[in-house]
């Protein structure tokens, strides 16, 4: 069984990030699943910068715990990774920069010394050219093909000047033989699987399942971890006919997308903790005047500028509560880039349907690591009906008239015979303000009650129209998961780990976090099933929620809020725990 | 608020065609007395929902209005970005001096020593000039306007509504209960019309130089217009024709997965 993991380390600026993704893209294309963890801080040069490469035979959810090869850029990636490499594996180093030898390294596991700078000043002395030495080497360890290494380079560096792919191959193929020479036979190799797999980042799958979802328009004010959304969507704005404006602020950038739902498409905006919070106001006039809005929140640690390049779960309440007073709205959480893409072509379709903000929960982890994903899982022909659908009838067009849905035939600017006025105070069905002279009357309190009763009760058919929590994994197993988001990757990789020690368990996700179905979830998590609650805040706000909405307390929780991504390691050890009290 | 109604009849403009936007104060129940669209949003938000409203339909006529407080206060950077990109649009802000709607306090065009409720013994701050900040921030008509004159007002209004760019029309709009200081009076005495004192409107150093005039002369009328690219024309998407028509979606469209191979 392959379970393979290639790592590289250095300061940033160092490339390493470059390094990561192809080798990842090596992977995919001949066919294998693969998690690419991005772990990067927030500087341009300096401070420790890493990535790893994860392929396995089952599809890997998330980076894993361990890794096979290490290529360290400089000596505090050993002492930073040195410990997580599996025995067998291997540190690839220049001992022109430093030295690393076996003794500080975990048993069986070896170091081998590759001259990567004297393979690059054979062609140039940009010392950035080591790291094709380096990756050269690493192809070898992990028994990647030297033509797939060669192509991948070819490919990344194909649209820069001259003579750099063929210093790039150069380089690339002396590391390779030197690792054939010098190393001991690789213990993996790794064949074609199958047709190549598509490798993207959260954020990449978020902007394409927009725009496969109808999304015409985007406006954001950057903001990390989220900035990367806008990034694609506006190296695609022409070919792909949206509108990217990057606005002055997270208020101009959600009222924007607002006026432009308002004007006739679909539009969204995105953004972190941070800007969501400036957003909030906005987002409940997008739920008062009924205007179609997807929002994607991106979340980092936080509180306020927190760990700017570091991953949370930690806005829920936020996402929550944002907005005065009460108003419908559903937020989704999907866990990995394939979900996402399905996410937002449902997200675009609820906004639509529900006439109400739609929040879409991402966090960095998601937003900024790359999983494969299969053709299939990203089906381009989305049915996309017109917006336009109201006619004048000769009756009076009411916006806001009562259904019993509480969603009322939308008309647009520009339509004749269908005036109104959308309003951020309360109004009636014509649209007419009922917020000054009348309030207080009779009649209009009355009125007022009605208007608020037809909104909310959108959020009893958003209930039915999210969808459902799912379950994972035999159904009489002995713990249950509950998870939602990118934690659900680490969750996935930890009850393989745990069947393969002949413990199954299984997992209730959520894809969506709100509305929550509260008989389904009370009937599905009713004792005495064992529960472990699994996110990435510092208080179990999900558990929390399910408890306030379904009065069903989950009180075993592994909760984390140190900025780093859940390993499944991490998730056994709690699991195997949880398990052994259950058995008293 | 009849100004600008009567500027989009005389101008024959479909009123279907045209959305009025709104924020929060005493200028801004606007729409909801005209029979166009109307967007009546939240307090210093009216030139962003404008601009969406635009680039998704930017056949239509988007006329933003609002009060001193929502424009230049709490609004005020978007006051500034709008007319730096030259939206097509026309934006009209009621300028009391005052906060009327939430009983009389300082707003940011208040006039410094003035005594309100949040400013008991005097405004200790300079008041903002928005004719100069129209004129910094590379607005394409500037104007400033008088409700004691609603013909001159609605021809400036009309003018604004015409003209390819951003224009904006700054109208004095005494308010009768919370300003006692800058009243109907104090403007009838002051005000002076640029068309009358051989302004040219051509000539931005002439435009600076008016716009600092404040005391016992007060310029009125056409400060400044001049013609450069919108924002609209700038955008390359909407060459194509209003973003509300344009087709949607990704069917068809099989390249754009090739660069995650």
């Amino acid at each position: 069984m392959t379970d393979l993991a290639v790592r590289a380390g250095g300061q940033a600026g160092d490339g390493i990030a470059s390094i990561g993704e192809t080798i990842s893209r090596c992977f995919s294309r001949l066919g294998w699943h693969v998690f690419g963890l991005n772990a990067y801080q927030s500087v341009i040069r300096g401070g420790h910068v890493w990535f790893q490469a994860r392929t396995s035979d089952a599809r890997p959810y998330s980076q894993g715990d361990q890794a096979d090869v290490l290529y360290a850029l400089d000596k505090q990636t050993v002492s930073v990774h040195g410990h997580s490499l599996r025995r067998g594996g291997t540190v690839i180093y220049d001992p022109e920069k430093f030295a690393v030898a076996e003794s500080e390294l975990p048993a069986g596991v070896r170091a081998l010394g590759v001259p990567t700078l004297e393979f690059a000043r054979k062609y140039t002395s940009q010392s950035i050219l080591q790291n094709a030495g380096g990756m050269g080497a690493a192809a070898y360890l992990a028994g990647i093909p030297l033509d797939i290494l060669n192509e991948a380079l070819r490919d990344s560096f194909g649209k820069k000047a001259g003579d750099v792919v063929e210093w790039n191959l150069g380089a690339a193929g002396a590391g390779f033989e030197f690792a054939r020479a010098h190393a001991s036979e690789s213990d993996h190799a790794i064949g074609r699987r199958g047709p190549a797999k598509l490798l993207m980042n959260g954020n990449a799958a978020i902007a394409l399942g927009a725009v496969a979802g109808g999304c015409k328009f985007l406006a954001q004010y950057p903001m990390t971890p989220a900035s990367s959304i806008m990034h694609w969507m506006a190296a695609h704005s022409h070919s792909l006919g949206v509108v990217v404006k990057q606005a002055e602020d997270e208020l101009a950038a959600i009222n924007m997308a607002i006026g432009a739902s308002f004007g006739g498409v679909r539009s969204m905006t995105a953004t972190s903790g941070g800007g969501f919070s400036l957003m909030t106001e906005a987002l409940g006039m997008a739920g008062m005047t009924e205007t179609p809005l997807v929002v994607v929140e991106s979340q980092r640690a936080g509180p306020s500028t927190g760990l700017p390049t570091k991953t949370e779960q930690g806005d829920l309440n936020l996402m929550l509560g944002a907005g005065q007073s009460e108003f419908p709205r559903a937020i989704l959480a999907p866990s990995n880039p394939a979900e996402a893409y399905r996410t937002m072509i449902r997200a675009f379709q609820l906004a639509e349907d529900w006439q109400t903000p739609i929040l879409v929960a991402s966090d960095l982890h998601l937003s900024e690591n790359f999983m494969t994903v299969d053709r299939e899982e990203v089906p381009l022909d989305i049915p996309l009906p017109s917006l336009f659908t109201v006619e004048p009838n000769g009756h009076e067009y009411q916006r806001y008239q009562y259904t019993a849905s509480g969603v009322s035939p939308r008309a647009f600017p520009g339509q004749p015979g269908l005036q109104f006025v959308a309003g951020s105070d309360e109004h009636d069905e014509r649209g007419h303000l009922i917020s000054d002279v009348k309030s207080g009357i009779p009649v209009w309190v009355t009125e007022r009650q009605r208007m608020m009763d037809k909104r909310m009760r959108k959020l009893q058919g958003l209930v039915g129209a999210i969808e459902p929590p799912t379950w994972e994994g035999p159904s009489d197993a002995a713990l249950t998961f509950v998870a939602w988001g990118s934690t659900v990757g680490a969750v996935r990789d930890a009850m393989a780990a745990l069947a393969a020690q002949g413990r199954p368990t299984n997992l209730l996700r959520f894809p969506a976090v709100y509305p929550i179905d509260a008989d389904r979830v009370r009937a599905a998590l009713a004792p005495p099933r064992r529960t472990l609650l699994v996110e990435a805040n510092y208080s179990g706000q999900f558990g929390r929620l399910l408890r306030a909405e379904t009065g069903v307390h989950l009180s075993e929780r592994l909760l984390k809020y140190d900025g780093e991504p859940f390993y499944p390691h991490e998730i056994v050890v709690r699991a195997l725990e949880v398990m052994a009290d259950g058995g008293k | 608020m009849a100004a600008v109604e009567t500027a989009v009849k005389r101008l024959a403009i479909p009123p279907h065609n045209v959305v009025i936007i709104s924020g929060i104060g005493c200028s801004s129940n606007l729409p909801h007395f005209l029979t166009s669209y109307g967007f009546h949003g939240i307090h210093g938000r009216v030139l962003p929902v404008a601009e969406g409203i635009r680039w998704a339909n930017h056949g239509l006529t988007v006329i933003g209005t609002g009060g001193d407080g929502d424009g230049f206060g709490i609004g005020a950077g978007h006051f500034v970005h709008t007319m730096r990109r030259n939206v097509d649009m026309t934006y009209v802000t009621m300028d009391n001096q005052i906060y009327g709607l939430t009983t009389g306090q300082a707003s940011p065009t208040s006039t410094m020593g003035q005594k309100t409720k949040s400013t008991p013994t005097g405004v200790i701050e300079r008041p903002i000039d928005p004719i100069a900040l129209a004129l910094a921030s590379g607005a394409t008509y500037v104007a400033r306007g008088f409700s004691g004159d609603v013909k001159q007002l609605t021809d400036l209004i009309a003018g604004g509504i015409q003209h390819k760019g951003f224009a904006f029309v700054d109208v004095f709009s005494p308010c009768v209960t919370y300003n006692k200081l800058n009243t109907f009076d104090f403007f009838r005495q002051r005000v002076y019309k640029l068309e009358n004192a051989g302004h040219d409107p051509s000539d931005i150093v002439a435009a600076w130089q008016r716009s600092l005039e404040w005391g016992d002369k007060i310029p009125i009328g056409l400060f400044y217009r001049t013609e450069r690219p919108t924002y609209e024309d700038l955008e390359e998407v909407l060459a194509a024709g209003p973003l509300a028509q344009q087709p949607v979606g990704l069917k068809g469209r099989e390249s754009v997965l090739d660069e995650f191979v």
